[in-house]
C-alpha cells in the first residue's frame, strides 16, 4: 500500500494530521493518492470540496491563458508607470547609439539580427509597436525580459549599456518587410 | 594520462567533442556577460540557445601535501531564458602521484520570477558522481579539511560518492555592481548527513558605459571582483568551524574574439584552508547553436 505524503496509517482509516474536522473541504492532501494497491482514492475528491475544487480549476486555466497573454507585445501592459515615463539619458549623447550598436552587435543581433528584423521568427525590433514604444517600456523590457516566451533579462548588462541599446534602436529605419514577428 | 570510466566510453565522448567542436566553429561567438566569479553563482542564466564551452582549472600547492593542479571541462547550455543546464568533467594531476579522472556533474539553474526585484533567486539542483580523489574545490561544504588533500589518488580515486546539491542563490544589480550570495545544502546518498556551505561575492565592470567602437584592452572588456566562501558544517555540527574558507579578488577579461579569460588568487583564511589556490578559466559561448537545425530565416 503507498502512504499519502506526511500521513499517518492507522489500521482502520487513513487520517490526515493536518486536517481537523471544522475546516472540511478545505484542507488538500496533494500527495495523498491511493487507499488499496494501484487503486485511485476519490476520497480525496470528496475531501477537497467544491470550493477548492473550482479554485484548481481557475488556476489550471488562468496560468496559461496568462502565459498566452504575455505574447506579441502584451508585455507593455506590464510596465508600471513609473517605468513607462523615463527617459534615456544617453538619448542627446552622440556616441551613444555608435556604442549601442556595437552592444547590440555582441549581445542582440544573434536573436534579432544584424539588421534587427528578427531571426527564425524572432521579434523584429524595426516594427511599428517597438518604434512607438516609449524608452522607458524599452529599459524595462530589457531589464526583466520575457522569461516564458525567450527573452532572457539583461539585468547583467550595466544600466548604462542597455541605454546605449536603445539609443542605436531609436537610429534604425522601420522595416520595410512584415514576414517577422511584430 | 587521464583515466577515463570505461574504455567504452571513449568513441562516444570523442565523437561528442567532435561535433560539439564542429558545430562551434560554425556558429558566431559571443561574450558572455557572467560574473568573474569562480565558485559563487549570480543569477545570470545563459542565454536561450547559447552554449559556453569552457575550461576551468585550479592548482595550488597544500602544506604537507604534493602540488596538484585540477582542470573541469564546462558545458553550459541555455535550454530557456528560466533554464540553463550544465555538465561538467573533471580531472586532477597529482605531482609525485597519478593523474585521474574523478567524475561528472550535471547541474540545472532556474529562474523562478519573471521579472527583476531588487534581489533575485535562482533554484540550483545538480547531481555529481565524484570520487575522493576530486580537487577542484568548485564549492566547499561540510567540515572541509586540508588533510583530504594529503591521501594519494591510489587511495582516495577508488571511493566514488553520489551526492544531490542544491543551491539557493540570491543576487542583486545596483548601479553596475552585482553582488550574490549562494546557500549549499549537499547531501550525499549514502548514509551521510546533509553539509552545508556558503559562497559571498561582488563584482562590477571597470567602466559602465560602453565605447563605440570594438577594441581589445577598453576597460568595459574587464570586470573585477571579490569572493568569499566556505564550509557551514553539517545538520548535527552547523558552523564556521572545523571546515575550510577562502577569500579573494578576481578578474576577467572578455576579448572581443569572443573569449573571456578569467583569474584569481584564493587565499585561506584558516589552519583548515590550503594557503592559496590559484584559479584560471578560459569560455569561449557558441551564439545560438540551435538555430543551426532551424529551416527558416
Amino acid at each position: 500500500m503507498k502512504k499519502s505524503f506526511k500521513s499517518i496509517t492507522t489500521p482502520d482509516a487513513r487520517v490526515n494530521p493536518f486536517q481537523s474536522p471544522t475546516t472540511e473541504g478545505i484542507q488538500v492532501m496533494p500527495f495523498e493518492s491511493t487507499t488499496t494497491e494501484g487503486a485511485p482514492s476519490f476520497a480525496i475528491l470528496r475531501r477537497v470540496g467544491r470550493a477548492n475544487a473550482a479554485l484548481f480549476l481557475a488556476l489550471f486555466l488562468f496560468i496559461p491563458a496568462l502565459l498566452l497573454a504575455e505574447s506579441d507585445g502584451k508585455w507593455l501592459h506590464r510596465v508600471p508607470d513609473e517605468d513607462r515615463a523615463r527617459t534615456n539619458p544617453y538619448a542627446s549623447k552622440p556616441n551613444a547609439a555608435a556604442a549601442g550598436k556595437v552592444i547590440f552587435s555582441e549581445n542582440c543581433a544573434k536573436c534579432h539580427g544584424a539588421d534587427a528584423t528578427g531571426l527564425h521568427n524572432r521579434p523584429n525590433l524595426r516594427s511599428e509597436r517597438i518604434r512607438h514604444a516609449t524608452d522607458g517600456e524599452l529599459a524595462w523590457m530589457l531589464k526583466n525580459g520575457n522569461p516564458y516566451k525567450g527573452m532572457p533579462s539583461w539585468s547583467s548588462l550595466p544600466e548604462q549599456q542597455r541605454w546605449q541599446i536603445i539609443a542605436y534602436l531609436r537610429t534604425l529605419p522601420p522595416a520595410h518587410t512584415s514576414g517577422a514577428k511584430q | 594520462m587521464i583515466r577515463i570510466p570505461t574504455f567504452a566510453h571513449r568513441p562516444i565522448l570523442a565523437f561528442a567533442a567532435l561535433i560539439t567542436l564542429g558545430l562551434a566553429l560554425q556558429a558566431p561567438a559571443a561574450r558572455a556577460q557572467e560574473k568573474p566569479y569562480f565558485v559563487t553563482y549570480s543569477t545570470d542564466l545563459e542565454e536561450p540557445g547559447n552554449l559556453e564551452i569552457a575550461l576551468k582549472g585550479l592548482t595550488a600547492s597544500p602544506k604537507d601535501a604534493n602540488a596538484f593542479v585540477s582542470p573541469t571541462l564546462e558545458l553550459e547550455y541555455g535550454a530557456t531564458a528560466w533554464w540553463t543546464t550544465e555538465v561538467y568533467a573533471q580531472g586532477q594531476s597529482t605531482v609525485n602521484d597519478s593523474t585521474v579522472f574523478t567524475g561528472f556533474r550535471w547541474e540545472n539553474r532556474f529562474k523562478p520570477l519573471p521579472r527583476e526585484y531588487w534581489i533575485n533567486p535562482v533554484i540550483y539542483i545538480e547531481y555529481e558522481r565524484v570520487s575522493q580523489a576530486d580537487k577542484s574545490i568548485l564549492e566547499v561544504t561540510g567540515h572541509d579539511s586540508i588533510s583530504s588533500f594529503q591521501v594519494n589518488n591510489g587511495q582516495s580515486h577508488g571511493i566514488i560518492e553520489k551526492s544531490i546539491e542544491s543551491k539557493l542563490i540570491l543576487s542583486s544589480n545596483f548601479k553596475g555592481w552585482n553582488v550574490s550570495e549562494n546557500f549549499i545544502a549537499e547531501k550525499n546518498l549514502s548514509n551521510e548527513p546533509w553539509e552545508f556551505g556558503y559562497a559571498l561575492a561582488t563584482g562590477r565592470p571597470l567602466t559602465l558605459a560602453a565605447s563605440p567602437h570594438k577594441c581589445w584592452l577598453c576597460l568595459q572588456n574587464f570586470d573585477a571582483g571579490a569572493e568569499l566562501y566556505g564550509g557551514l558544517g553539517t545538520r548535527y555540527s552547523f558552523g564556521l568551524k572545523q571546515t575550510s574558507h577562502y577569500a579573494g579578488p578576481t578578474v576577467d577579461f572578455r576579448t572581443p574574439a569572443g573569449i573571456t579569460y578569467s583569474f584569481s588568487p584564493q587565499f585561506g583564511l584558516n589552519d583548515n584552508s590550503i594557503g592559496v589556490l590559484w584559479r584560471f578559466k578560459i569560455s569561449y559561448e557558441v551564439q545560438q547553436l540551435r538555430d543551426l537545425f532551424r529551416r527558416s530565416k
